[in-house]
């Protein structure tokens, strides 16, 4: 073959080949695609000679700017915790009154405790702590367990219901699932529940069954939620006086947590939080509405905060 | 005469028997000790195929001559295919919008009770539905097909072909069913288990037999360059699936089981895996495509031999290093990052050269774009292809990485390609073939193409600009911090602000959905047509052209 068949369109000699009327062009590489190749491969070997790259041994080619992620991590996370250490040591000791006195103390509460709530509460307690049905509203002045700054840092450290053996406990009985009562009796008594909170005007309570759930609220009920259904903190139990219900105020709802008795976990954040950011956090939780004043911590609060394990996740993570 | 032997089954039905009975035992002893009740279903489900897989084989061969050959070529497998391709790709493109829809309306679109349809089971639905059903049976017919006329021969393997295309589908039936019923390895794109994972390996080597023996037996002296690609990707595959599965199962009657690797060599594996996934299944196959659809249908000379040459051997061997950068500020050594980085970054122009190949190989043909819809098609894949060569290598660089890596821009940049490129050079590729193997003179409706066209293209953009735009807001409001050194936001609230984007991309989805179900109406209206049947001449027996 000594001339090759050109094409007429680009003048451009052709293989010869031909594929099921497939032919191709004999056209060189493209100058500009060939050198921004070649600049690639250039890069990449300078990029070898300054990074790690190449395996050898056991080792590996450390590069000659001595460049390594780990360290620099290291060195990062070093500097902004000593960075932060003094104030989180200031704000492990302070009070809801020093914290306010001392504006930048109060800002780096305020920074931390809303950067720790919303990772690890605000997916269940909300935006703003607006809670959810099953997760209370943190924004209002009204409190299961306590609202004072040292109520609420005790609540975050052993969590409700959670793996902590001084978790805050309280389990409501299933009246209804378990037996307890009968279905009149729950309906009694949701009447009766209904007639003495505030949601008696909304709801309109059947009197006579009303009355009738009376009696069957001091035998069942009375013991925590109190004899005239203010509520219990000691037992973690609710007021029934209001208007606000954990778990839904229609009668339906009201009803259904009489037969359950649904009670919710909080995790205890002990060991994921060094003292200094459960003060944050709890300072935040404090600030978002309804913060009771400080009172002196319940005989229950633990004498001494176990040091983080080196197991366990970060002491004070960095966000 | 050839046709006379096929009647009464040759080896091939006797080994494709054999292979049924002995597989059928095994799902019937697995479904009576099955240890899980997931396992029990997926037995029963793969009995039943292997049932009907042997009474088509009985059915077949009783009725006479197997296979038809009133064409040179073996056709019915590929008539096969595009349907199968076709019902493949709007199941994965439904699943697709569902799953899309899911992410924008998490509260309408979740139930309780039914914990088959949760967002964690379709995921892998939809990725295995349109990489794997779609994409494979697109790869599996278009290589069936190019193979037998750029060698100028007859498929090997008398019914073989027929093995791997119903192999294959029961593979994705097992997949698919699998992941709904909850059986996953947890690897992305590999989530099948080790049954099903054998089952494939076993259809695969078909594949690669048939299609070696096709090119054995050509008449042509040179192998073409689709040829190349398609092969690349068919081994590839094969050791890329067969490396990235190797796991001991806890007990033969139970679906679940433990990889061989562990710890960061398995990440380092799996994305080994993942990312070749894309090289060589979703890349150095379509480009297969590519190369011989473009210059068929464009009826111009391929650009550039040398070009072809070169981008070839060079995409295949820097490929498979990019991987690591899947695993950037991991665990994985930095050595590791920095040779998947550099890689990726090499690897710009070999890609670009085969979109260089397909984009020039249009010179003196361009005027054909305004009128020739299927030619658009392919040749705005090319450029989507392109456009995700250049995007890959930029994010694989580190310092880009940390922005971009766990956002939104990834899905963006997975979309760009698969439904810009892949999607695109797929359907090009069916437009070209129905009216092919159905002998029409030509589809149902351009006027539908050019519908199909422009909804998908709309799609698209759509679904790319959102997620550009979700994921660099994402990456750098993760990224944000205060003056005390704690993050500005929240995770929950990126979530919440990438809300808008995530309806605008359900929004191109169900574009691009669109298109597809107008694109199977226009094929299926050109199949079953009344037009007269209309021979490629190339496509006469040889013994017919002959005696003309």
């Amino acid at each position: 073959m000594t001339e090759r068949e050109r094409d007429s369109v680009s003048g451009t000699e052709t293989t010869g080949h031909e594929w099921d009327g497939v032919k191709e062009l004999d056209t060189p590489l493209p100058r500009w695609w060939l050198y921004i190749f070649y600049a690639c491969i250039l890069a990449a070997v300078i990029y070898w000679v300054l990074m790690p790259a190449w395996p050898i041994g056991n080792g590996y080619t450390k590069g000659v700017l001595g460049f390594s992620d780990r360290n620099n991590v290291a060195a990062d996370v070093g500097a902004l915790r000593s960075a932060r250490a003094p104030m989180f040591e200031r704000l492990a000791d302070a009070s809801t009154v020093e914290i306010a006195a001392d504006p930048e103390l109060q800002q780096f509460a305020r920074a931390a405790g809303e950067s720790v709530f919303g990772d690890y509460c605000r997916t269940c307690h909300g935006a703003g702590g607006a809670g959810a049905p099953g997760y209370p509203v943190l924004a209002d002045d009204v409190w299961i367990w306590g609202g004072s700054l040292a109520e609420i840092e005790h609540t975050l450290r052993v969590g409700i219901r959670a793996d902590h053996p001084e978790t805050r406990m309280s389990m409501m009985p299933a009246f209804g699932r378990d037996g307890l009562l009968t279905p009149q009796q729950i309906g009694d008594v949701t009447e009766y529940a209904i007639s003495i909170s505030a949601a008696g005007a909304r709801l309109d309570p059947n009197r006579a069954a009303a009355a009738r759930g009376a009696v069957l609220y001091q035998e069942q009920c009375a013991a925590c939620h109190g004899a005239t259904g203010a509520g219990d903190r000691n037992f973690g139990a609710p007021s029934l006086n209001d208007d606000l219900w954990l778990y839904g105020g229609s009668r339906e709802e009201i009803r259904r947590q009489i037969e359950l008795g649904r009670g919710g976990v909080m995790p205890a954040w002990e060991a994921r939080f060094d003292p200094g950011t459960l003060r944050a956090l709890a300072y935040y939780v404090h600030e978002m509405g309804g913060g009771e004043p400080d009172a002196p911590p319940p005989a229950a609060t633990p004498a001494a905060v176990p040091e983080p394990t080196q197991n366990g996740p970060p002491s004070a993570p960095l966000r | 005469m050839a046709s006379m032997s096929r009647q009464r089954g040759g080896l091939d039905a006797w080994a494709i028997g054999a292979i049924i009975v002995a597989c059928s035992y095994f799902a019937l002893w697995g479904a009576a000790n099955a240890t899980d009740s997931a396992f029990a279903i997926q037995m029963w489900t793969a009995l039943g195929a292997f049932l009907f897989g042997g009474a088509l084989l009985t059915g077949v061969l009783g009725r006479g001559p197997a296979l038809d050959q009133s064409s040179r070529y073996e056709n019915g497998v590929i008539k096969a295919g595009v349907v199968a391709s076709m019902f493949w790709g709007i199941a994965g493109f439904l699943v697709g919008v569902i799953i899309a829809a899911q992410l924008a309306f998490p509260n309408v679109l979740y139930f309780e009770e039914w914990g088959w349809t949760n967002f964690g089971r379709l995921r892998p639905l939809h990725t295995s539905a349109v990489i794997f059903a779609f994409g494979g049976n697109v790869l599996i017919a278009t290589s069936f097909y190019v193979v037998q006329r750029t060698c100028r021969a007859r498929l090997a393997g008398g019914l073989w072909p027929w093995f791997v295309f119903w192999g294959y589908q029961l593979f994705i039936v097992m997949a698919g069913t699998g992941y709904l019923l909850g059986i996953t390895q947890g690897r992305e794109y590999a989530e099948p288990p080790w049954y099903t994972d054998l089952w494939l390996t076993l259809v695969w080597v078909a594949y690669l037999l048939v299609f070696l023996g096709t090119i054995w037996k050509r008449q042509e002296k040179h192998i073409y360059v689709a040829n190349w690609f398609y092969l690349a990707f068919i081994v590839t595959i094969a050791m890329l699936h067969i490396v990235n599965n190797l796991a001991a199962p806890v007990s033969l009657s139970g679906w679940f089981s433990y990889s061989l690797f562990s710890g960061v060599q398995d990440a380092l594996t799996q994305w080994w895996y993942g990312h070749n996934a894309v090289g060589f299944f979703l890349t150095a196959g379509f480009l297969g495509i590519m190369y011989y659809f473009i210059p068929k249908q464009a009826d111009r000379p391929v650009y550039s031999y040398r070009l072809s040459i070169i981008h070839f051997w060079a995409l295949i061997f820097l490929y498979i290093w990019a991987g690591p950068h899947h695993l950037h500020y991991t665990a994985l050594p930095q050595w590791a990052q920095t040779l998947g980085a550099t890689f990726s970054i090499m690897l710009w122009m070999p890609s670009w050269g085969g979109m260089i190949n397909g984009l020039m190989t249009l010179s003196g043909a361009w005027d054909k774009l305004r009128t020739d819809p299927v030619l658009r098609m392919l040749v705005v894949s090319v450029a989507f292809y392109g456009m995700s060569t250049f995007e890959g290598p930029v994010m694989s660089i580190r310092a880009v990485n940390s922005l971009s890596h766990y956002t939104d821009w990834t899905i963006g940049h997975v979309h760009s390609g698969a439904l810009g490129w892949v999607g695109f050079v797929s359907f090009g590729a069916l437009y070209c073939l129905t009216p092919w193997l159905w002998r029409r003179k030509g589809l149902f409706s351009n006027a539908l193409v050019e519908w199909h066209f422009w909804l998908s293209t709309i799609g698209i953009v759509l679904y790319i600009t959102s997620m550009w735009v979700a994921g660099i807001m994402q990456g750098l409001m993760w990224r944000a911090y205060n003056e005390f050194g704690f993050l500005e936001y929240s995770f929950v609230e990126t979530v919440e602000a990438m809300n808008p984007y995530y309806i605008i991309r359900a929004l191109g989805g169900t574009l691009f959905l669109l298109g597809a179900l107008i694109m199977a109406y226009n094929l299926w209206r050109t199949a079953t047509g009344k037009e007269p049947a209309h021979v490629r001449t190339a496509d006469v027996p040889a013994q017919a052209v002959a005696a003309e």
